[in-house]
């Protein structure tokens, strides 16, 4: 019988922490993943460098006008100058103080929904819900108590970008709900009449809905029955988007288990009573973070108003750059554009992982 | 029809289902299905798995349809009427397997979710009536805590608790303790033998044998969609008189 | 036995009886429907009337009467409405075909480079996604229009590649190939090499069924197909022609030309929806649980046939239909050629064409149209995916 001969131990593992260690496991763990961060590092350098010198150390900083723009890199002057226009549109440079309060309104009315501890939160949340589109209208509009009216066409801006995105989802909220209960219905008609409207809008692009909305509403009602152009163009948005939180609230409703319908049913809690008070709060609960992700795209679609001639933020600077006295400009204002769209949907979407991962740890059973 | 037909033939019971048969599409679920079920009576029913003896108990609160027969809960027919169904819901408490408990309340809100708006009580007076019941249960400290935080048995019980808010004349067990570790499944059978004690009606699916001995009146056994057997327990487990019941009895007692 | 039929219900009303319920508020729900599309016909009738437009879809006979900058089939001014459509429609579907293209190899490589062990790669595909899903589409394609394309030097000026690629503001210039006469045997050579690697295929699969014996077809197939062909172009020449573009007075002739338009749209559509691709790409990857890949090595499965038959095919189930809808958006989002007048369906149809007839109804219901066509049979193919796929399960 052959005896085994056992190999010597091996060393113990070398160095396991350390910043070597560390470069050795992640950056160069073989030929192949040296040779990519090889690569990496020199498309790093190929871009950061060029775009650090243009934006922040070959840039013009300070000026009124385009001639105080004299070295190679951008020209954030112009930003400076329009910063107001690109806020607050036409509005009115000495009203401009009731948009800021609208929009300090709005964080402080909603800051106790994000505390934990709030007790009564739903109730506070529907309260909210209600009376402050009341107070800002009111507050951006005018035209009664005392507030000197300001008409829609004069709004424009980030303030419009925010006023389309945020009444859309508003508008679209109860709208997508009661759909989605709808296409979860046990009566036929009332399933296809769902089904029919979701999948009609969600088929179709946003551009055609607005560019129906700004010509094919005013043929839909009556003579002298008309809209101004804002108003068509939210009552678009609304329609379009309540489909697609329709779409995600079915997803909540589908994911809520049978044995609640039963236990419920059980109780002797009637449809409504078993949806407003077992199922719809957890359903609702569950897609927070899908309703968050419908807003962000709808807020990225704000920008699609420019096809119809409204000044939101992207337009707003779009006319900017053509503007005779500081052509060229295209570069600063869109990268300008971009980085306030960038952080704003950043933002929400890292809230809505935050959510994500918070209901996911949850108690839940 | 006359009205003769509307009254019970047989004596007065607070369950009577007579000849009641249903099916899923082609599958025919239940076949000519007959008890009768008396004030206070424990009834346990057991039988292989498909056999019906849970849609049975779901039939009797209709979570289920039936499609032939008639089914009278404390005096009310179950039809497609909304009134009568409520009415028969509200009479009726039901535990499931796999307890139900609504994750978003807490324990408590669980118990007074159905007394406040079902039964219109004030709320004062329904937390008072639930923390009575969490007692009952022994799970009074508990009450603020929401489902998930609770152990299986703990949630169990909370969901006996829950039906009990009801103050229902008949309660309805859907195989209460299958979902329970081992060691929970105890602390739901004493649970279940006190509210036995205090006279409850209760209509049992369950595996559970020891419970069955100790607590029915009768064991009925299920296969196939029929009642197979009916009998009192000692006799059930002694001398079941039925092949089917002998072949079951030997596969679940060893 | 009784049958429930034939006893008497009591206190049944009206009120409490599920079915008449549910049939009294359909009723009411359809009635309320078509009062109010009765409504809005009724309108829109008297409102054209007022306006002296006569509806109908005869304007698409008339002629157009103006230019437009790209079109893949015969176009000219004279041309009438009907045709400026289908100009449209396939300028629309080029854009997405090569959107879809272009997305899904940017995005299946950062989506595999954001599960990559590399710690740079990873983080530069994380910045990547990040910043660009973050961005509007429509800003973007302003961007790439007005800050990149516009703002390149004039054709005399222009960036060239070897000779034969141009890039200026007016567009890319590129070789476009022409069949020579040696053409057909080529095509013959490239057919037998295919139809060859079918029938290795086949035969190779049926050995292993049978024998067991693995076959290396992938090496075979791609040694058939270069070999074949390589050997007609060896023997009878070059199969194609090549046309460069060259600078003749201000401009490029000759050769393929993409206009800044068409540039534009597709970099930033595929730029984007690569972002949304790479993050399905990732979490398809991720959600075939580590268990799968431990239960196939301790089959004794080599890491390769691992990916290949137990990771892909449960990573595709999951991928294939947030994939599909994402290319779905690529083709609807292609309807924002308008803000930069690429002639595309939407542009060119809802845009000019209503414009200039007035025929708001007929223009808006055709493109609409269109593009619920597109929807409807991308969802009935995956309805139809996804029932074949579907995991068998209790």
């Amino acid at each position: 019988m052959q005896t085994h001969t056992f190999k010597p131990d091996m060393p113990p593992p070398k160095q396991a922490i350390g910043v070597l260690a560390w470069l050795r496991e992640n950056l160069f763990s073989g030929l192949f993943n040296s040779l990519l961060t090889l690569f990496a590092l020199y498309l790093l350098w190929l871009i950061v460098p060029p775009l650090i010198n243009w934006a922040i150390i070959n840039a013009d900083w300070v000026g009124t006008t385009r001639a105080d723009c004299t070295s190679e890199g951008a020209c954030w002057v112009f930003i400076q100058q329009r910063f107001g226009q690109f806020m607050y549109g036409f509005y009115p440079s000495e009203l401009r103080w009731r948009v800021d309060l609208t929009v300090i309104l709005a964080i402080v009315g909603a800051a106790p929904l994000f505390i934990d501890a709030m007790p009564r939160k739903a109730r506070y949340g529907i309260a909210f819900l209600v009376v402050y589109p009341l107070l800002a209208y009111w507050l951006l509009h005018g035209g009664f108590l005392g507030l000197d009216l300001v008409p829609t066409s004069q709004w424009g801006g980030l303030t419009l970008t925010l006023v389309i995105a945020a009444v859309g989802i508003a508008g679209a909220l109860p709208l997508g709900i009661m759909l989605a209960l709808g296409r979860r219905s046990d009566m036929p008609a009332i399933r296809v009449i769902c089904v029919t409207f979701i999948e009609f809008w969600r088929g179709v692009p946003l551009i055609t809905v607005l560019f129906m909305s700004s010509v094919m509403l005013p043929l839909f009602l009556p003579e002298g029955m008309n809209f101004d152009k804002l108003v068509r163009a939210l009552i678009g948005v609304i329609l379009f988007q309540s489909a697609y939180v329709a779409e995600v609230v079915r997803g909540g409703l589908q994911a809520i288990p049978k044995g609640q319908y039963e236990a419920a049913a059980a109780m002797g809690l009637g449809y409504w009573r078993m949806m407003g008070l077992v199922i719809l709060p957890q359903a609702l609960k569950m897609v927070i973070p899908g309703i968050v992700n419908t807003f962000i795209a709808l807020f990225k679609d704000t920008s699609l108003v420019i096809i119809i001639g409204l000044f939101d933020l992207l337009n707003s600077i779009k006319q900017a750059t053509t503007d005779p006295a500081w052509l060229g400009m295209a570069t600063e204002g869109y990268v300008f554009a971009a980085l306030v769209f960038w952080i704003f949907c950043f933002g929400m979407s890292r809230y809505s992982m935050h959510l994500e991962r918070k209901l996911d740890t949850g108690h839940k059973r | 029809m006359s009205d003769v037909n509307m009254q019970p033939t047989q004596p007065e019971g607070i369950i009577q289902m007579d000849g009641v048969h249903k099916w899923y599409g082609q599958f025919h679920v239940l076949k000519d299905i007959n008890m009768n079920v008396q004030q206070g009576e424990r009834i346990v029913l057991c039988g292989p798995s498909g056999s019906g003896k849970s849609t049975t108990i779901r039939c009797l609160n209709r979570l289920e349809e039936h499609q032939q027969g008639r089914i009278l809960v404390d005096g009310t027919e179950l039809t497609h009427d909304l009134k009568q169904i409520e009415a028969v819901r509200r009479e009726v408490g039901m535990v499931f397997q796999h307890f139900n408990l609504f994750p978003h309340l807490t324990v408590l809100q669980n118990c007074t979710l159905s007394p406040m708006w079902v039964r219109k009580t004030p709320r004062r007076e329904a937390e008072e009536m639930a923390m009575h019941y969490l007692e009952r249960v022994r799970i009074p400290e508990q009450a603020h805590k929401f489902p998930g935080q609770l152990s299986g048995g703990q949630q169990q019980r909370v969901a006996i608790a829950r039906a009990l808010c009801m103050q229902p004349k008949i309660m309805l067990f859907d195989e209460p303790t299958s979902a329970l570790d081992p060691e929970m499944v105890k602390e739901v059978l004493d649970t279940m033998i006190g509210l036995a004690e205090d006279g409850m009606t209760m209509l049992c699916v369950t595996h559970e044998m020891g419970f069955a001995r100790t607590v029915a009146n009768r064991v009925i056994f299920m296969d196939r969609g029929e009642i197979v057997e009916e009998a009192e327990p000692n006799k059930f487990f002694s001398n079941p008189e039925n092949e089917r019941t002998q072949l079951f009895l030997s596969q679940i007692l060893h | 036995m009784q049958n429930t039929a034939n006893v008497p219900r009591r206190g049944g009303s009206v009120l409490t009886d599920p079915k008449l319920r549910a049939l009294i508020f359909q009723l009411l729900a359809i009635a309320a429907v078509v009062g109010l599309g009765w409504y809005l016909f009724d309108n829109t009738q008297t409102n054209l009337e007022q306006r002296g437009i006569t509806s109908g879809f005869a304007f698409l006979n008339n002629t157009a009467g103006f230019g437009i900058a790209q079109h893949l089939i015969d176009y000219t001014q004279t041309d009438s409405y009907g045709r400026v459509f289908f100009v449209g429609l396939l300028n629309t579907l080029l854009v997405s075909v090569i959107g879809i293209v272009l997305a899904t190899i940017i995005g299946f490589l950062l989506g595999v480079a954001r599960l990559s062990p590399n710690w740079l790669v990873r983080q530069l595909a994380t910045l990547y996604i990040e910043t660009f899903r973050n961005i509007p589409p429509l800003l973007q394609i302003l961007f790439w229009y007005f800050a990149v394309m516009l703002s390149l030097p004039g054709p005399r000026q222009s960036l060239g590649v070897l000779d034969s690629f141009y890039l200026n503001s007016r567009g890319l210039y590129m070789p476009s190939p022409g069949l020579s006469e040696t053409f057909g045997l080529f095509f013959a050579a490239l057919l037998l090499a295919v139809v060859a690697s079918v029938f290795l295929g086949r035969w190779a699969r049926k050995r292993r069924e049978t024998t067991g014996q693995p076959f290396p077809v992938l090496v075979s197939v791609l040694a058939l197909l270069l070999v074949i062909p390589g050997a007609a172009v060896l023997i009878a020449g070059n199969p194609l022609v090549w046309t460069v573009p060259e600078l003749s007075g201000f401009n490029f002739a000759g050769g393929w030309v993409l206009i800044p338009e068409l540039i534009a749209l597709t970099l930033a559509l595929s730029i984007y929806t690569a972002a949304f691709i790479a993050e399905i790409v990732r979490a398809g990857i991720q959600s075939v649980s580590h268990g799968q890949t431990e239960a196939a090595h301790s089959l004794g499965l080599p890491a390769g046939k691992t990916l290949r038959l137990v990771i892909i095919p449960q990573a595709l189930r999951v991928i294939i239909p947030p994939l599909t809808s994402q290319y779905l958006n690529l083709a609807k989002n292609s309807s924002l050629a308008a803000g930069i007048g690429y002639p595309d369906m939407v542009s060119l149809f809802a845009g000019t064409v209503l414009n200039q007839t007035g025929q708001a109804i007929e223009v808006i219901a055709i493109t609409m149209s269109v593009y619920l066509a597109i929807s409807i049979s991308i969802s009935l193919f995956m309805n139809w995916y996804n029932g074949r796929i579907a995991l068998i399960e209790r």
